[in-house]
């Protein structure tokens, strides 16, 4: 038998998601952006809506999301995208917008945009990569920094006497009327990487059917900040980074 | 014959945005300028154009709202006053590094900081100079009636999508809260999907096979690429600076003193002139329409024919600088402003005119 006689489409079981640009990406190896990045180009693809679908990239690691994904993309100021998906939106309901925004980029400066989308029910995919750290600044307290983490501007740990508490944001903006999809996942194993294509793939779904934003946070690794193997990273995010942000459905006005 | 109507210049805005096609507006309440949001959510403009109305949470919000609705190639504004025009400078800047078309108007008010609710002219130099970081110009219009209020939005666009460009309409809080009739011109249609893929085929607005992906970004780590935007932003400036700069003459023909105002100082400036006449007094006045681009060579041309020219503006001196660079010491130039949202009679500009000038 030779290869020919395998690379068969009935024996395909993985390939690279047609929606992925040939670029070479620059993430470190070991994060999570990789990963999230190849399922929503997976989702797009399957749903047939690339001609339908604008992206809104935040300020951090994930800002170069538009070379990677071959949709129509939008670069936003730091912690804005919610707003700039708003009136992208607003301007064009019958569009797919979603934002791709990281704990710094989100939970920090951009608190007021997100709640404020959120509250008005906005009919936009957020995905939120959650890895308690600034990736692209050289790996600073993020406000989802764990108690104890060492970061570059937590270099004893993070003191909540000095430094405050971890925003989990997820469960606030849950709280909120104008969500209707909230979820925590994360991309670590094969498995844990279905459940969240299938989560973002729910998300993209309400987002035209009017019920309100949808929320997927993905719980994720940073393997160079955190100062650890991927191996490693993958493990203490199990250990550590789930005791304080659990995976799983948080809200679903749909659920039956 | 067209339709008049009796409108404060808020409203003005307002009104003409509907009528002229504007497909967004995305706000914030502040004083003087509130009454902009609230004639357009009255209006429900969404059931008749379909233009979009939101009230944001902020003002970064907004011009964030009016980033994004750019970016879709559609024709969007804000509107706000100096404290919150503060707030939008980031994504001003922004908007002039991606290169989006937008109209924003600033009804000015006194400060610094939360100052006063009052009229004023001391956002100058942050609308004409500085509006945010890096290297950039905003277009900035100067209205001087409510009439100009109307038609500025729409003329405000065309220079938007002309240049890509944001567009500032740097009104105050008297321009934008006196009553004037105002002459409505034939409604515009907002533009079609068609029309927009053919006006902003840059824009976001989901990928066709047919093309390439669309990316709006103002990101450029690599210095040879940033230098090869803002070198290309220069050509775009000198182009601007060279086409579009507007003012108008009162009496400057035979002017041996040449008065130079904007907005509302304009319109006081014009009675301190007729007042100077009827003493038997050879005054002028310049009213640069365009604060960005500045008129500059027709101030430089006037210089070599007065004795004097004086800045009438109400803030501290901020376009005096202005006319001294176009005036490069070939006359005296003087200066004369109120502030904290007084405002100066013609009376009172005449003395200090006499001053100045060391007449009687």
């Amino acid at each position: 038998m030779n290869i020919e006689d395998i690379k068969r489409p009935e024996n395909i079981v993985y390939k690279r998601p047609a929606l992925l640009t040939d670029n070479v990406m620059h993430y470190c190896p070991g994060c999570s952006h990789g990963t999230v990045h190849k399922l929503v180009a997976e989702i797009i693809d399957e749903m047939g809506i690339q001609e339908k679908t604008v992206g809104v990239c935040p300020v951090g690691c994930s800002v170069f999301a538009y070379n990677y994904i071959d949709i129509d993309w939008q670069e936003a100021a730091h912690g804005r995208a919610p707003a700039v998906a708003t009136a992208t939106k607003r301007l064009y309901p019958d569009k797919y917008v979603f934002t791709y925004q990281g704990d710094g980029d989100l939970a920090s400066i951009g608190t007021a945009e997100i709640i404020h989308a959120c509250s008005r029910g906005e009919n936009i995919v957020v995905i939120f990569i959650n890895n308690g750290i600034y990736g692209m600044t050289g790996g600073q307290m993020a406000p989802t920094t764990l108690i104890g983490m060492k970061t570059a501007t937590t270099p004893y740990g993070r003191d909540p006497k000095l430094n405050g508490f971890p925003l989990v944001i997820a469960d606030m903006v849950a709280q909120l009327d104008g969500t209707a999809f909230i979820t925590r996942q994360s991309v670590h194993t094969a498995a844990a990487a279905r459940k969240a294509k299938a989560a973002i793939r729910k998300a993209f779904e309400y987002s035209s059917k009017g019920v309100g934003l949808s929320f997927v946070e993905i719980v994720s690794t940073c393997n160079s900040g955190w100062k650890m193997s991927p191996v490693d990273a993958n493990k203490w995010m199990v250990e550590h980074m789930f005791a304080k942000y659990p995976v799983g459905d948080i809200k679903d006005v749909l659920a039956k | 014959m067209a339709e008049k109507i009796l409108m404060k210049g808020n409203e003005a805005i307002a009104i003409s945005a509907i009528r002229n096609g504007v497909d967004g507006y995305f706000g914030y309440p502040i004083t003087p300028q509130s009454e902009v949001m609230e004639t357009l959510m009255k209006e429900k403009p969404w059931e008749t154009t379909g233009m979009v109305v939101l009230q944001a949470e902020s003002e970064t919000s907004s011009i964030n709202m009016v980033y994004g609705g750019a970016c879709c190639g559609k024709k969007v504004m804000t509107s706000s006053s100096s404290p919150g025009v503060s707030l939008m400078c980031e994504g001003l800047s922004y908007i002039a590094g991606a290169e989006l078309p937008c109209v924003v108007v600033d009804v000015m008010r006194g400060g610094p900081g939360l100052g006063t609710i009052q009229p004023s002219q001391s956002d100058y130099n942050q609308i004409t100079k500085g509006s945010g970081h890096g290297d950039f110009h905003n277009i900035v219009l100067a209205p001087a009636s409510a009439q100009d209020m109307y038609d500025f939005v729409d003329w405000g666009f065309e220079l938007a999508f002309k240049y890509r460009n944001p567009v500032i309409i740097l009104s105050d809080g008297i321009i934008g809260q006196m009553m004037e009739k105002v002459e409505l011109h034939p409604a515009k249609p907002r533009m079609t999907e068609e029309e927009i893929l053919k006006v902003a085929p840059w824009a976001t607005v989901g990928k066709p096979a047919s093309r390439e992906r669309n990316i709006i970004t103002s990101l450029a780590l690599e210095a040879d690429v940033q230098e090869a935007f803002n070198q290309k932003l220069k050509v775009k400036y000198r182009k601007i600076e060279e086409n579009e700069v507007k003012y108008s003459e009162y009496m400057t023909e035979d002017a041996e003193y040449l008065f130079v105002a904007f907005g509302c100082s304009s319109r006081i400036c014009e009675a301190v002139v007729d007042e100077l006449r009827s003493r038997g007094i050879k005054a002028g006045l310049l009213r640069p329409i365009t604060l960005y681009p500045f008129p500059y060579k027709e101030i430089a041309r006037l210089a070599g024919q007065v004795k004097s020219m004086m800045s009438i503006e109400l803030n501290l001196g901020q376009m005096v600088d202005d006319v001294r660079l176009a005036v490069e010491g070939r006359c005296p130039v003087g200066f004369y402003g109120r502030q904290g949202g007084n405002i100066y009679s013609p009376e009172e500009i005449v003395e200090q005119f006499l001053k100045f000038n060391n007449l009687k």
